[in-house]
C-alpha cells in the first residue's frame, strides 16, 4: 500500500482532531456532566418535601338553627358547611380559577376576584372556572363534626350527624 | 547620624505628589483634556468602554432612539439604589414585614420618600422597557446582525416584569397577598389542561411550579422568603448579567441601527464643533484576522463621528436627570400604596395586580391557562421569530420603515384597537360560551375564548399583510402594532372599568357600596 499525500492542509482548515485527544475529550465531557448532575441535584432542593401548612382537620359545632340550603363558613376557614335532611356536607370556598376564597349567595358561590358562579353544589354556572368546587371530607368524632380541608370526597357524599 | 539628610527630603516630597501620581496611577492617561486623550480615557476605564470611542451623529439624533434605552437602565439604576435603601428597615417575614413597612412609610427618615421613589422607577422602567421596544421594532433595528440582542432584549422584558412582580408580594398587604395568590394560580394553571384530558396524577407541570414558587400549598413565609430572594438576588444578578450581554452586543453588532445612506442624511457637522478628519483616508484600522467581513467605513473617514466623551455620555447624563427627575416628581405627589394586612380569607375586591399585569388579568378572566401561559408564550415567540423571519434590508434605521410604512401601521392601528374593543364589547354585553351552554367541556373555553380569538384575529390579519404587500416586514410590523393596541385596551379595561366580582363598570363611582 502506498501513500499518496493529499493538498497540504491549510492554516486556516478547522483542525481534525488527533487520536490522542480521546482522553481530553472523555475528561471535558465527564466534567460536563458532573456539572448537569450537580446542577439537577441543586434543583432538587427548592421543591420542599415537607410542607410547612398547619393541619387542616378542624372540628366546628354547627348552628342550631341552620336551614337546609344555607351555608354556614365556620370563622378563619374556607369552607361552606351545609345541612339537611340527608345530612351534613362540605364544600370547598376556595376558587378553582384562580384560589380567591368566593362568598355564599343565595344562588351559590360568587367568586370576587374574576367573577366565577358556582351552584350551591359547588358545579360551575357562569365565569372563567375550569372545575367545580371540590367536596370535603366530613367525619363525625363522638358527635363533633371534624372536616378536613386537605381531603377530597366525590360531590354528594353527605354524613348523617 | 544624619548620614543621608535627603531622604527625608524625598520622603517629603513624594509625600506631596502622592495625590498626583495616585490620579496619574489611576487614569493611566493623563487628564482627559484632549480629543486624543478623552478617547484614550474612554477606551482604557472599564466602565466606560462598553461605549465605543466614537458614536455616529445619527446615534445621537433625538429622533433615533428618544434615549428610552438609556432611560430605562436609569430607572434600574434608581431602583437598584433605592431598594438598597430600603433593604436597611425590610423584615421579610410575614406580619413582621407590614409592620417594617408601616415603620419605613411612618417613622424611618425620608422613608416615605425612597419607597416612592422605588416604585415609581419600577413603573418607569416597565413603561420605557415597553417602548424601547417598539422603538427597535418601529425602527426596524431587530435584523442582522442584531436578532439576537433583539431576543436578549425580550429576556430583559421578562426580567423586568418577574422584578415588579416579585416586588408587590413584599409589603404583605391584601393588595400584595392577594395579587400573588392569583400569580402562583396562574403558574399552576397547566392544570386545567391536565385536568380536563385527566392525566394531572401522572404529570403536573401546572403545580410543580406552584410548590417551586410558594415553596408551599399556599401563599406564607415560605412564599414570602423566596420571592424576596428572587427580588433582591436571584433576579438583579440575572437582569446584571443579560444587560452586559445587551450593552456589548450593541457595540459588536455595529452601533444602533442607521439607514444605509446615513451619513448623506446628516447635515456636514459645523467645523468648529468637533473635530473630525477632514481628509478621507482610503483605508480602515481594525484587527483583520480576527474581524469578520467590511469594517463599517471602508471607504471613508469617520466624518459621521463624533468622541463620545463628551458628546454621547452628555446625551446619557442627560436622560438619566431626566428620569430621577420624573420619578422623584412622581414620588413627591403620589404615595406608594399601601393596604390593610393580608387576611387569608378575605380576597380584595376587585384584586387587581399592577397596570402592567391587568391586560393579563383580563386574559385570565377569560381562561387562566390561555391568558396566563397560553397567549403570553405565544406572544412571545412570535416576537422571537419576527428578526428569523424579516430577513428583509428596506428601511432599516427608520421608522415604520418597510414595505407599507406608517399609512400600513395607521391602518394596524385601526384594526387592532377595533377588535380589541369589539370583541370586549362583545363579551361584556353578551357574555361567553358558559354562560350560553353551562355543560360546555372546558377544554372547549380553554381553545375558544375572547384572548385566543383575538389573537387569531390579529395573527390572520399579519399573515394578510404578508401577502398584500409581499414583504414579511409589512406582517411584522402589522403584527406588533396589533399587540400593542391589544395589551393598551385589555390594560385599559383591566385598569378602569372593572370593579367588584370583575364586571364592568363605566367609572368606580358606579361601583356597589359594600
Amino acid at each position: 500500500m502506498t501513500l499518496t499525500p493529499g493538498p497540504a492542509p491549510s492554516r486556516l482548515d478547522p483542525e481534525s482532531v488527533p487520536r490522542r485527544d480521546v482522553l481530553g475529550l472523555l475528561s471535558l465531557w465527564s466534567m460536563a456532566s458532573a456539572l448537569v448532575f450537580a446542577a439537577v441535584g441543586m434543583m432538587r432542593l427548592p421543591r420542599a418535601a415537607v410542607l410547612p401548612t398547619p393541619s387542616k382537620r378542624f372540628r366546628v359545632s354547627l348552628p342550631e338553627t341552620l336551614p337546609p340550603g344555607e351555608a354556614f363558613v365556620p370563622a378563619g376557614r374556607s369552607v361552606a358547611l351545609f345541612r339537611d335532611t340527608e345530612g351534613v356536607h362540605a364544600v370547598s370556598t376556595v376558587c378553582t380559577h384562580l384560589g380567591c376564597i368566593v362568598k355564599p349567595t343565595a344562588a351559590g358561590f360568587e367568586c370576587p376576584c374574576h367573577g366565577s358562579r358556582f351552584a350551591k353544589n359547588g358545579d360551575v354556572t357562569g365565569g372563567p372556572a375550569p372545575a367545580p368546587l371540590p367536596w370535603l371530607e366530613v367525619t363525625v368524632n363522638g358527635g363533633a363534626v371534624v372536616v378536613d380541608e386537605s381531603a377530597r370526597v366525590p360531590a354528594g357524599t353527605k354524613v348523617l350527624v | 547620624m544624619s548620614a543621608h539628610p535627603d531622604a527625608l527630603r524625598t520622603f517629603r516630597d513624594n509625600l506631596r505628589q502622592a495625590p498626583g501620581r495616585l490620579a496619574a496611577a489611576a487614569f493611566r492617561s493623563g487628564p482627559p483634556t484632549t480629543d486624543r486623550s478623552r478617547s484614550t480615557f474612554v477606551f482604557g476605564n472599564v466602565f466606560l468602554h462598553l461605549h465605543s470611542v466614537r458614536t455616529h451623529r445619527w446615534s445621537l439624533r433625538w429622533a433615533t432612539t428618544a434615549g428610552l434605552g438609556i432611560a430605562t437602565v436609569s430607572a434600574f439604576l434608581i431602583t437598584l439604589v433605592t431598594g438598597v435603601l430600603l433593604m436597611f428597615y425590610y423584615k421579610p417575614y410575614p406580619d413582621a414585614a407590614y409592620v417594617s413597612m408601616k415603620d419605613i412609610h411612618f417613622v424611618v427618615p425620608t422613608g416615605r420618600f425612597i419607597r416612592n421613589i422605588h416604585r415609581w422607577a419600577a413603573n418607569v422602567m416597565v413603561l420605557a422597557v415597553i417602548l424601547h421596544m417598539a422603538r427597535a421594532f418601529y425602527t426596524a433595528a431587530y435584523r442582522a446582525p442584531r436578532e439576537f440582542n433583539w431576543l436578549i432584549g425580550m429576556a430583559l422584558l421578562v426580567v423586568t416584569l418577574a422584578l415588579s412582580f416579585t416586588g408587590y408580594l413584599l409589603p404583605w398587604d391584601q393588595l400584595a397577598y392577594w395579587a400573588i395568590t392569583i400569580g402562583a394560580n396562574i403558574a399552576q394553571s397547566p392544570r386545567e389542561v391536565t385536568d380536563a384530558v385527566g392525566v394531572t396524577e401522572y404529570f403536573d407541570p401546572g403545580g410543580l411550579q406552584r410548590l417551586l414558587l410558594l415553596g408551599s400549598d399556599a401563599v406564607g413565609e415560605e412564599a414570602l422568603i423566596r420571592f424576596y430572594l428572587l427580588h433582591v438576588m436571584l433576579l438583579p444578578l440575572a437582569i446584571g448579567a443579560l444587560m452586559a450581554v445587551h450593552f456589548w452586543r450593541i457595540r459588536k453588532d455595529g452601533g444602533l441601527a442607521k439607514p444605509a445612506d446615513a451619513d448623506r442624511r446628516l447635515d456636514v457637522p459645523a467645523l468648529d464643533t468637533y473635530p473630525v478628519f477632514t481628509d478621507a483616508p482610503q483605508k480602515t484600522y481594525h484587527l483583520a484576522a480576527i474581524v469578520k467581513g467590511r469594517s463599517p467605513a471602508v471607504g471613508h473617514g469617520p466624518e459621521h463621528t463624533v468622541p463620545s466623551m463628551p458628546h454621547l455620555f452628555y446625551a446619557e447624563l442627560a436622560v438619566l436627570m431626566l428620569t430621577t427627575l420624573v420619578c422623584t416628581a412622581l414620588a413627591l405627589v403620589s404615595d406608594a400604596p399601601l393596604k390593610e394586612l393580608a387576611n387569608p380569607l378575605v380576597p380584595e375586591n376587585p384584586a387587581k395586580a399592577p397596570w402592567y399585569f391587568l391586560g393579563l388579568q383580563e386574559l385570565v378572566a377569560f381562561s387562566a391557562f390561555m391568558g396566563g401561559i397560553g397567549i403570553p408564550s405565544i406572544v412571545l415567540i412570535g416576537l422571537g421569530l419576527i428578526p428569523f423571519l424579516d430577513r428583509e434590508t428596506e428601511g432599516t434605521g427608520e421608522w415604520f420603515g418597510g414595505p407599507g410604512g406608517w399609512p400600513l401601521v395607521r391602518n394596524a392601528l385601526v384594526v387592532g384597537f377595533s377588535s380589541a374593543v369589539l370583541i370586549e364589547a362583545f363579551i361584556i354585553r353578551f357574555g361567553w360560551l358558559r354562560e350560553w351552554w353551562p355543560d360546555i367541556p372546558q377544554l372547549v373555553i380553554t381553545a375558544i375564548n375572547p384572548g385566543t380569538l383575538l389573537t387569531a384575529i390579529y395573527a390572520v390579519y399579519s399573515l394578510w399583510l404578508v401577502r398584500r404587500f409581499n414583504s414579511t416586514r409589512a406582517g411584522a410590523l402589522g403584527l406588533f402594532t396589533c399587540f400593542l393596541c391589544g395589551f393598551v385596551v385589555l390594560t385599559v379595561v383591566g385598569t378602569y372599568f372593572r370593579g367588584p366580582n370583575w364586571h364592568f363598570y363605566w367609572s368606580p363611582a358606579d361601583w356597589p357600596a359594600h
